[in-house]
C-alpha cells in the first residue's frame, strides 16, 4: 500500500501537534473544572459568563483545535500501543480505521458543537 | 580462599539439544575483571566448548555484546564486581537468532545497515585532479556523534520494536543514515529518505528511548530517529503544499 | 565424534547453522522498569482522549442551557468524579513532563551556531507551561 507509506509523516505531525497542545493545556482544565472548582477552592464561574466566554470566536477555535488535535494524538499513539503492547500488528488496517476514524468522527462532532454553539 | 561468583550462562548446542538451557560456572571474583575475562576463564580453565565472540577487549570492535542480567552490554566494558555477590546471568543479545551459545546471527542486521546506505553518495564523482572533498571542523561536528557507532547491536537488543517488527530497520542503521545525511559532502539524503520513511522505517519507532541508554558510544540513536521523523514530516508537508519545489 | 558427517578428501561442506529464534512474550513490557514507564507514557493518550471527550460533553451541556450545565456540575462535585479527575490530572502531568522531556531530541534549536542544550529547552517549556496554565486559569475564574 503505497499511500500508507506516504501518510505516516502526516499522522506523526498531527500526533506531535496534539501531544504538544494537550501537554500545555489539558492539565489546567482538569485541575480547575474537575478538582478545584467542585471542591470549592475557587469560586465557580456563572453559567452566563461561561457561555459568553465559549461564544467568543477565539474560544471556539481554541476548543476545536485542542479537542481535534488531542484526538489525533490519541489515535496515533494508541495505534502503536496496540501494535506493540498487544502484538496486533497483523490487524493494522482495522486498527488504523478505528483510531484515525474515531479521531475524525470526534473532530466532526466537535466542529458541529462549536459552530452551532 | 579466593572469592568466587557464579555465572549462569545460556548454552545452545543444536547438535546435542534443540533448545537453549542454562549452565552455571563458578569463577574467581577478581578486581578489575570484566565479564569477558570471566568468560575467557571459563573457556580456558573449565569448559572449552563455550562459544562467544570477542576481539579487541577494549570497547572498539563491537563484537562482545551480550545480555548481562537481561540488559545489553559490552562484556569487555562491564565489570564483574558490579554484579557481586551474583549470580550473573549471561544470555545472547535479545531479538537475534542464536547460532550457538552466546553467538547470534548478524545477517539481518547487516541487511538493515545496507538499507540505510551508510556511505557517501554524490551525484557526480569529482575527478581526482580537483582534489579532496574539504570540510570545516563545524561541518564535521554536525555528524561526528553519529559516526562513533561500532555496530555492536546493543541498541537493537534494547529496542522492543526490533523484536516486535522484524522489518524495522532499527536504531544504529538510522543513526548511521543520519551520519551521512548530516555530512556536508553527501548528496544521498533523498535516496535514504525513500527507504527510511516507508514501511519499517523511522515512523515504526515509538521512542522507547532505551537504545540511547545502552549505547556504549553515546551515539544517541533515539535522538537521531526523532530528528529524522521531524525532517520527514517537513518534507511531507512541503511535497503536499509546494509540489512544484519537487526533488532536487 | 560418531555422528559427525563423513567428509571425503576434497569435498567441502558448508556449515548450516540451526538458528534458534527466541519468541517474544506478549508481556515483554513488564520485563524492565524502563518498559513499564514507556507503556504508562503511551497509555496517557487514553486519558487525553477521554478528557477531550469530556470537554465535548461540557460544551454540549453549556449549549443546552443552565439546567443541563447545573446537572453536569453537580456530577463534577461527586466523589467519583473528583477521584477520576485526580487520576486524570496525575496521568496528564506525566504526559506533559515526559513530552517535554523528549521534545529536545526531535528539535535542535540553535542560537547563532551554538546548539541550545536540552535541559534549557525543557526548563523553558516547563516555565511556559506554568505561565499558560495560570493565564487560562485566571481567564476561567475571573470572568
Ligand atoms: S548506535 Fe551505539 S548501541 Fe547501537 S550499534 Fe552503534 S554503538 Fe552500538
Ligand atoms: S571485545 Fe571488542 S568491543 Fe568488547
Amino acid at each position: 500500500m503505497a499511500a500508507k507509506k506516504h501518510n505516516d509523516p502526516f499522522w506523526w505531525t498531527l500526533f506531535g501537534a496534539g501531544g504538544t497542545l494537550s501537554a500545555f493545556l489539558l492539565p489546567v482544565h482538569v485541575a480547575l473544572i474537575g478538582i478545584a472548582i467542585p471542591l470549592g477552592w475557587l469560586e465557580a464561574p456563572g453559567y452566563e459568563s461561561l457561555r459568553s466566554l465559549v461564544e467568543h470566536p477565539i474560544t471556539r477555535i481554541y476548543l476545536f483545535v485542542l479537542i481535534s488535535l488531542s484526538l489525533f494524538h490519541w489515535a496515533h499513539r494508541f495505534r502503536y500501543t496496540l501494535y506493540d503492547g498487544l502484538m496486533l500488528k497483523h490487524l493494522e488496517s482495522y486498527i488504523m480505521v478505528f483510531c484515525y476514524g474515531g479521531a475524525l468522527a470526534g473532530t466532526i462532532i466537535t466542529a458541529i458543537l462549536v459552530i452551532t454553539f | 580462599m579466593e572469592q568466587t561468583i557464579t555465572l549462569q550462562v545460556q548454552r545452545y548446542i543444536p547438535e546435542q539439544y534443540p533448545e537453549p538451557y542454562f549452565q552455571s560456572y563458578e569463577v574467581p571474583l577478581r578486581k578489575k575483571w570484566v565479564i569477558l575475562d570471566a568468560l575467557n576463564y571459563i573457556k580456558d580453565e573449565i569448559d572449552g566448548t563455550l562459544t562467544y565472540r570477542w576481539s579487541c577487549r577494549m570497547g572498539v570492535c563491537g563484537s562482545c555484546g551480550m545480555m548481562v542480567n537481561d540488559r545489553p552490554a559490552l562484556t569487555c566494558a562491564t565489570f564483574l564486581e558490579e554484579y557481586a555477590p551474583g549470580p550473573v546471568r549471561i544470555t545472547p543479545l535479545d531479538y537475534f537468532g542464536i547460532i550457538r551459545d552466546l553467538v547470534v546471527n548478524t545477517d539481518d542486521f547487516m541487511g538493515k545497515l545496507k538499507r540505510a546506505q551508510p556511505w557517501l553518495i554524490t551525484d557526480e564523482a569529482k575527478p581526482l585532479s580537483e582534489g579532496a572533498y574539504k570540510q570545516t571542523p563545524q561541518e564535521k561536528a554536525e555528524y561526528e556523534q553519529y559516526s562513533m557507532c561500532i555496530n555492536c547491536m546493543l541498541c537493537y537488543s534494547a529496542c522492543p520494536v526490533v523484536g516486535l517488527e522484524p522489518d524495522f530497520v532499527g536504531p544504529a542503521a538510522i543513526a548511521l543514515a543520519q551520519r551521512y545525511n548530516y555530512d556536508s559532502r553527501d548528496e544521498g539524503e533523498d535516496q535514504r529518505n525513500e527507504e527510511l520513511t516507508g514501511e519499517g522505517g523511522i515512523y515504526s519507532c515509538t521512542l522507547v528511548g532505551e537504545c540511547s541508554e545502552v549505547c556504549p558510544k553515546a551515539v544517541d540513536p533515539a535522538g537521531a530517529i526523532q530528528r529524522y521523523k521531524a525532517t520527514g514530516a517537513v518534507e511531507w508537508w512541503q511535497s503536499v503544499l509546494m509540489p512544484w519545489k519537487g526533488k532536487s | 565424534m560418531s555422528n559427525a558427517p563423513k567428509i571425503s578428501a576434497g569435498e567441502r561442506v558448508r556449515y548450516k547453522p540451526q538458528i534458534y529464534m527466541p519468541q517474544m512474550s506478549i508481556f515483554w513490557w513488564v520485563k524492565d522498569r524502563a518498559y513499564v514507564f514507556f507503556i504508562i507514557r503511551e497509555l496517557t493518550s487514553l486519558v487525553v482522549a477521554a478528557y477531550v471527550i469530556l470537554m465535548m460533553i461540557q460544551i454540549n451541556a453549556l449549549s443546552q442551557g443552565p439546567e443541563a450545565w447545573q446537572a453536569l456540575t453537580d456530577w463534577f462535585a461527586t466523589p467519583f468524579s473528583i477521584g477520576l479527575h485526580i487520576v486524570f490530572l496525575i496521568l496528564l502531568i506525566f504526559h506533559t513532563l515526559t513530552w517535554f522531556w523528549v521534545a529536545p531530541t526531535a528539535m535542535v534549536v540553535r542560537i547563532g551556531s551554538k546548539k541550545v542544550p536540552g535541559s534549557i529547552l525543557i526548563a523553558g517549556n516547563i516555565a511556559m507551561w506554568l505561565i499558560i496554565s495560570l493565564a487560562i486559569g485566571w481567564l476561567i475564574v475571573s470572568i
